[in-house]
Order: C-alpha cells, then structure tokens, then sequence
C-alpha cells in the first residue's frame, strides 16, 4: 500500500506543461531520490504532493487522501507532510524556538510547554542545542538547514520532502546535513529527496528517479540506475555528474 | 513675551484637539489602509477592483475637495448629520487609508514567498500565515514608510479649520487676529507643530530599533 500515489499527474504554467504524465508510487518508509537535468520539473513534481503547486491534472493521494479534490481540507494534509527547502525559508523575525513550536502551537494546538520540549529534543537530534534562542540570521546555512529540518519534523509528519537540501550550502556544510537525513531515513521515515547528491542517493536512497523533460524517464534502486542505465537520456546525464 | 504667554493656552487647547483626532485618524486609518491592501492582494479580482477604486479615488483628489465632500456634500443628505470633528476625522482616516494601504500592499509584496511557502506548508492557514509570519516581517519594513505618512496626516489636520474645528491652526488664527501679532503667533505653531512632528520621528526610530530585522 502506497503513502504516496501519483496518477497521470500534469503540471502547466499557462501554455508550458512542465510536467507532462507522472505516475509514482511510494511505499512507507521508503526513501526515494528524484534526479535529473536543471528545468525537468523535479522541483514541480515535489511542491504538487502538498500542492504548493496547484495540480493542473491527474491525481496525487497522499496517505489515502486525494489531494487534487478541491474539497478535501489541505492544511490538515500538509501538518502530515514536512517540507524543507533549498533556500531554508527559517522566519527571520523567530527564534530559532519560536520558528519550531509555531506550528505545533498554532496548528496542532499543542501545548507551549509540550512544543517546547519537543523542540529541544528536535534541535538535540540535528546537533543545535545551543541555538534554541538565536535567530535564523546568527547561524551559518548548514545549521539554518538543520533547523528547518527540525522545524518541520516538530509536527510529526509521515512524510518529508526535500528539495535540494544542500545545493545552498558551503561545501563544509553539506555533510552535517546529509547526516541528520540519513538518521532520520534509517529511522524509517518516508523521504523524497530531489538532489545533486549522486553518493546520498546511492547511499540512502531504496529508489532512484530520473526525470527529464516532464516525464519520469527511468527509475530503479540506486545500483542498478548508476551502474547499469537503460535509458540514452539517463547515460547522458549520469555521464556528465558522475 | 506677553503676547505668547496670554495666547499658548488657546494654543495649546487647539494642540489637544490636534492630537485627538490625528491619533484617532490614525489608528482608524491604519484598519482601513491593512483591510484595503488585503483587499487589493485577495485572489479574488472584484474585490481587487474596490481596493484600487478607492485608492485611486482618494489618491486622485485634492484633500480639501475630500474633506468638503464629507462635510458638506454628505451633510446635505437626508438621514446624515456628521459633526464637524467627525467629519474631520473620517476624512483623515480615509485618506491616509488608502495610502497606508499601497505601503501595506508593498510590504506584504516585498516578504520573500519562501515564508509563505515555509508556513503553508505546515499546514498554517492563509490567514495564520498572514498574521504570524508576513504581516510582522511586513511591518518592520513599513515603519519608515508608515512614519512618513503619519507625519503628512498630521499635517493635513490643519487643514480642519477650515470647517471650523478648533485646532491647533484654528486656534492660531484666532489669537492672531486678536492680539494683531501674526508673526510671533504663527511662528509658536510653527514651532509646536515641528515639535510634534519631531517626537513622532523619534518614537518611530525607537520603534524600529527595537524591531531590528534579524
Ligand atoms: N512558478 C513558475 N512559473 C512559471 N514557470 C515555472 C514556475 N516554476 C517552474 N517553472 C518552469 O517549470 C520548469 C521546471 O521547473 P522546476 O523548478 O520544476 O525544475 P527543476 O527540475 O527543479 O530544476 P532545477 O534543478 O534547476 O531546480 C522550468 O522550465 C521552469 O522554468
Ligand atoms: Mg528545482
């Protein structure tokens, strides 16, 4: 039984269909790695399953739920679907605190001493103890990522999505990162990573996607897609970032 | 001297009115400004129409034409009757409304959609989205903006006397023609005025320091 079910998904802005016929299924607890050339729509492909994208066509069912049915109610379907952005997107004017429990507080209506211990525990598990009380704009990007990581995990979600993690990142940072995704994937979290990282994917992933041009061109786990690709499109492309 | 001490308490009557309605004005102006920028961002096109409507009509003519439209032109209905320091008021609140409203719509536009993105995602409401996270970042910004137009409706007050509320340049009329001594009365409103207008600056600094983009 898929968390994730993607049927016939299309994507246009205006006249450009960006993604054309996606269908994906992905089992809970997998983690599964989205790759391929700048403009392919990978990025699209992950803002339509919280519908941060609005769906142009198909379906997308998260957990059972269709979110692509204008009546279903897509905030209580999101408080199960963490998001973490290439740009971090931390609230500048929070703590680093504030910026975890908000959601929680507000949205779950959890308690502020609940939020908070949670919080604690969240910034322990991503190594940033220390900064409960800083703001987004004393942290370097690495721990800016972690806290984002920490902020959506506060919500306990089923599944997280991230879209390049650490393509904003200095070198240096990018492991710490890539660390704290790996625990929380080992931990049997559902995870869509689009990403450069070819040794993550390889690494971590149960499932590697490679898309091209608004279509899924090839998918297959890690070792089979980098060591033996079937497609001319997906040859091309590993043979030029690996 | 003796000019100025027998004058100031009229005067400084006139400064209370002054302030009565530019505070009341101003706060009445900034609820219309906020609910008329949401109106003018709100995805729904008939309701951007109204918003632009009334600020091009409010940014398209002359405050006194405003003020007598109010006064006068609604006065001369049936079943209204504004008194002069209502009509006063109104008329300030909404015109620094609609332009309260373009700073507002410019600093909700100015926050990088990551932030709303971030907060939808999860799963915060539009409105919680708006109160929590863009409506905050958005003001900080505004202040300077925000200060400055407060600083013009204050001085549009005095144009009120002429529907003859006692205010501040009422007031110095008054004592101007009575005393014949024109020069050292509208000199001291001059300077109270200035006076205002500088403490406002002030507050506003204080305020913006203490909200420091992080
Ligand atoms: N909001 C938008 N409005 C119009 N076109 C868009 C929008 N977002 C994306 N596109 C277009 O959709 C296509 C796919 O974009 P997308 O961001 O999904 O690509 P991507 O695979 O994530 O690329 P990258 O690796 O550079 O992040 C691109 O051609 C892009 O220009
Ligand atoms: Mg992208």
């Amino acid at each position: 039984m898929s968390i994730i079910s993607v049927k016939n998904l299309k994507k246009s802005f205006g006249s450009n269909e960006v993604l054309k016929n996606i269908n994906a299924e992905i089992k809970e607890r997998e983690v599964v790695c989205v790759i391929g050339p700048s403009g392919s729509g990978k990025s699209t492909f992950l803002r339509c399953l919280n519908r941060l994208e609005e769906i142009t066509g198909g379906h997308v069912m998260i957990d059972g739920k269709d979110i692509t049915d204008p009546k279903i109610n897509i905030n209580e379907v999101r408080q199960e679907v963490g998001m973490v952005f290439q740009q971090f997107n931390l609230f500048p004017h929070k703590t680093v605190l504030e910026n975890i429990t908000l959601a929680p507080i507000k949205v779950r209506s959890a308690s502020k001493e609940e939020a908070r211990e949670k919080a604690h525990e969240l910034l322990k598990k991503v190594g940033l103890s220390e900064k409960a009380e800083s703001y987004p704009g004393e942290l370097s990007g690495g721990q800016k990522q972690r806290v984002a990581i920490a902020r959506a995990l506060a919500m306990n979600p089923k599944i997280m999505l991230f879209d390049e993690p650490t393509s904003a990142l200095d070198p240096e940072m990018v492991g710490d990162v890539l660390e704290v995704m790996k625990q929380l994937a080992k931990e049997g979290m559902t995870m869509v990573v689009v990403t450069h990282e070819m040794g993550f994917a390889r690494e971590v992933g149960d499932r590697v996607i490679f898309m091209d041009g608004g279509y899924i061109v090839e998918e297959n786990e890690p070792n089979a897609l980098f060591g033996n690709p079937q497609n001319e499109r997906t040859k091309l492309f590993l043979s030029k970032v690996l | 001297m003796d000019v100025i001490s027998a004058a100031l308490p009229y005067l400084l009557e006139g400064l209370k009115v002054t302030l009565y309605i530019f505070v009341i004005a101003i706060i009445l102006g900034f609820l219309i400004g906020l609910v008329v920028a949401l109106l003018r961002l709100a995805p729904i096109k008939p309701l951007n129409w109204i918003a632009i409507a009334f600020i091009d009509a409010i940014r398209g003519t002359p405050f006194l034409v405003q003020l007598f439209f109010i006064y006068f032109g609604l006065n001369s209905l049936p079943f209204i009757s504004l008194n002069s320091t209502t009509a006063g008021i109104v008329t300030v609140a909404i015109n620094a409304g609609a332009y309260f409203a373009e700073i507002i719509r410019a600093g909700i536009q100015s926050i990088d959609k990551g932030q709303t993105e971030a907060a939808r995602s999860l799963g915060l409401t539009g409105f919680q989205n708006m109160y929590y996270i863009v409506l905050p970042q958005a003001f900080r910004r505004m202040l300077p903006t925000i200060t400055n137009q407060s600083i013009i409706s204050l001085k549009d007050t005095s144009l009120l006397s002429v529907i003859g509320i006692a205010d501040l340049t009422q007031q110095g009329e008054i004592q101007a023609s009575a005393t014949f001594e024109a020069f050292k009365i509208w000199l001291i409103v001059g300077i109270i005025y200035f006076i205002i207008i500088y403490l406002l600056t002030l507050l506003a600094n204080v305020l913006e320091r203490r909200f420091v983009l992080r």
